[in-house]
């Protein structure tokens, strides 16, 4: 994939804290709003979609290495089930929030009825949402970044 | 002996912990990571086989993700384990692990070898979860990870044509065959507001969505799991996967075989026997259409087998064919649900079961021997091989005896169950099924002369014996398969007499997790 013109690749550069800060916000807030790690990372791997499309795939992979990506693909993955096992050791059961009561991180229970939603809530969910985020956003990028790389030669073959 | 109940967590959770952390250690050094690999999956069988242990002994497990104890209503994920799942668990198991063992060597000269590992612990950690799960839902969630990760590594030699195109017709037919899956499960839903197995067991009616959900699931999950006219996928996925990864898909296609079990044993279990349907109770209904299913699979399988020309395929249309048996075997055990020769022909299927996955693997992994020294799957271009090749020859002897049925190997044992307790619901059953398992020896025999009999071909002047590694592996197989075969009654009694029980009382699998039984 080329880049495109001068206009688009500034656009993009504006566009681009918007909506990576949108998607990092609905990782973030995911056990609060409708959305969640998947739904926030997918939005956030949008914005990087974005700028692989306005700066071309040659300048994209000049910067960033799909292999680096795929470490913290694992790292996402291996979160979520640390997470998991770590319910084991500390709490009741595989997957246990145990988290949640215990006054440290995420420990607040909210309180019952209408009002303001507290973000200090939810345990070990919001742990995971990031978990499964950082997983989103670098797995799909890396996907894209390989097909248009694969575009990319194969265009040159048939030169 | 006793384990924690935290092992049948742990036997999900180590597989999916190691896939996620193969990429990193591979970045280290690619010994330490196949190191890495074969640890992690020998630790996980050694975990399965303690909790086989326990299980045999002290009866059914469960286990609840996330809390303490089962709150009523039941929303939390449940694990139940009772000897028919340990039994598909541990030939999950023992495949995987011999499956990576072999790739050491044969995946040697291959890139990417770090995705390869993952997908295959992945697929693992997919496996053990369908079968030793208690959830409807949480098990169609990894009969997708099932799906998803094989296709990969169907297509994982992807310069072949071949291949990419058995792995896009894999994921066609399973994305298919998941939607239906999830469509009952939706049914069911929909009108007892439970996904656990036991709950749903209890409670299930019958009604008019009930039937349709039946049929949805048993068609979905007989696909996947490769019964005849829904077998057009099997040939081609097994055939152009790597050897190592066929062995392993010949476990992923039985775990959906115990989903069939499952299904009409489990969680219809508590109806079909007490509604008939024209006067006839409707399990034997479904038992004759599985008994008609298994002996058009059998025949389908041979004749098909008798005419290719490609090793891998010919062990596809055997693998085909052994299908059937086990699926006669089951067939006639519904039909004849109670009876002395139900039982005996349940327990053949069952023990069929574990027989077809050690002799179907080991040919697969001979076949793959086969390539890896000279490069050549066609028949019709292989020969004299046994002249360089003494091990992996004797290897196929005792794959293809066993496959056939002779007797002292574990297939006969199986096989003869079978037998006689077909020939009681209908000698004509018995006398398909003896036909078509000589027809399949005939088969067998063609293939060991045109691949390792006859004069020293030239071109394979210069193969040599494969390397130590892949001979290990599938040393360990037919050490099985003899001491199977030696010692049938053995396993009979400990592993698949349990097992056979286990599937026949429902009502035991319910008591578990709902209170008061039924």
């Amino acid at each position: 994939m080329t880049k495109m013109s001068k206009i688009v690749r500034t656009i993009a550069s504006i566009a681009f804290p918007f909506a990576m800060i949108y998607g990092l916000y609905v990782i973030a807030h995911g056990h609060l709003t409708p959305g969640g790690g998947f739904q926030g990372g997918a939005i956030a791997a949008s914005a990087c979609a974005m700028i692989l499309v306005a700066f071309g795939s040659k300048w994209t992979l000049d910067k960033i290495k799909e292999k680096r990506l795929s470490v913290f693909e694992s790292l996402g993955g291996i979160g979520f089930i640390a997470i998991a096992l770590l319910g084991l050791v500390f709490g009741a059961a595989f997957f246990n929030n145990f988290l949640t009561g215990s006054n440290f991180l995420f420990g607040t229970i909210p309180a019952t009825g209408s009002g303001l939603a507290d973000i200090n809530t939810g345990g070990v969910l919001p742990l995971m949402n990031f978990a499964v985020g950082l997983k989103v956003i670098v797995g799909l990028f890396v996907i894209v970044l390989v097909m248009a790389y694969a575009a990319t030669s194969f265009k040159e073959d048939k030169k | 002996m006793n384990v924690p109940d935290y092992t049948i967590a742990l036997v999900v959770a180590i597989p999916l912990l190691g896939a996620f952390l193969t990429p990193l250690v591979g970045r280290i050094n690619d010994k330490l990571r196949n190191i890495f690999v074969i640890l992690v999956l020998t630790l996980n069988a050694f975990l399965v086989f303690l909790l086989a242990s326990d299980v045999l002994t002290t009866g059914i497990k469960t286990y609840v993700f996330g809390a303490q104890d089962i709150s009523y209503p039941i929303v939390r994920i449940l694990f139940e384990v009772d000897a028919m799942s340990i039994f598909m668990a541990i030939i999950s198991s023992i495949l995987v692990t011999v499956a990576v063992i072999y790739s050491w060597s044969f995946m040697k000269e291959n890139t990417g070898l770090d995705k390869y590992y993952t997908l295959i612990l992945l697929l693992t950690a997919g496996m053990l979860g369908m079968v030793l799960t208690g959830d409807m839902f949480n098990f169609f969630v990894f009969l997708e990870i099932t799906s998803i990760a094989s296709c990969a590594l169907i297509a994982f030699w992807t310069h072949k044509g071949e291949s990419v195109e058995a792995g896009f017709k894999y994921i066609v037919i399973s994305a298919m065959g998941a939607l239906f899956v999830l469509f009952a499960i939706a049914l069911l839903y929909g009108q007892y507001n439970a996904l656990n197995i036991a709950l749903l067991s209890s409670v299930i009616q019958y009604t008019f969505l009930d039937k349709i959900a039946l049929v949805l699931l048993i068609v979905a999950l007989a696909m996947k799991a490769g019964i005849v006219p829904m077998h057009m996928w099997l040939p081609d996925s097994y055939g152009s996967a790597p050897s190592s990864i066929s062995i392993i898909l010949v476990s992923a296609t039985l775990a959906s075989l115990y989903g069939v079990f499952r299904v009409i044993f489990t969680l219809y279990g508590n109806v079909l026997s007490k509604i008939a349907n024209f006067g006839i109770p409707v399990n034997v209904l479904i038992g004759w259409l599985i008994v008609a299913l298994a002996v058009i699979s059998i025949l389908i399988g041979v004749f098909m087998a008798l005419i290719q020309s490609d090793f891998k395929r010919l062990i596809a249309y055997g693998a085909v064919a052994e299908l059937g048996y086990m699926f006669l075997g089951i067939g006639t055990g519904i039909v004849a649900l109670g009876t002395a020769y139900g039982k005996t022909a349940l327990d053949g299927g069952i023990f069929h079961v574990i027989n077809d996955a050690l002799d179907v693997g080991l040919l697969f992994l001979v076949a793959g021997a086969i390539y890896y020294a000279t490069k050549e799957t066609s028949l019709d271009k292989l020969g004299g091989l046994a002249r360089n090749m003494k091990y992996t020859t004797v290897f196929f002897i005792i794959g293809f005896l066993a496959v056939a049925g002779m007797p002292p190997l574990n297939g006969f044992a199986s096989k003869l169950l079978i037998y006689e307790s077909t020939f009681q619901l209908n000698p004509i059953l018995a006398i398909v099924a003896i036909l078509c398992s000589i027809l399949l020896l005939a088969v067998f025999v063609k293939v060991f002369y045109s691949a390792f009999m006859g004069p020293q071909l030239p071109k394979f002047k210069d193969v040599k014996e494969v390397p130590k590694s892949m001979l290990f592996s599938m040393g360990i197989i037919a050490c099985i398969i003899v001491i199977f075969g030696l010692f049938p009654e053995f396993i009979i009694n400990n592993l698949v007499e349990p097992a056979a029980n286990a599937l026949i009382g429902y009502s035991e699998y319910i008591s578990q997790v709902v209170v008061g039984g039924i």
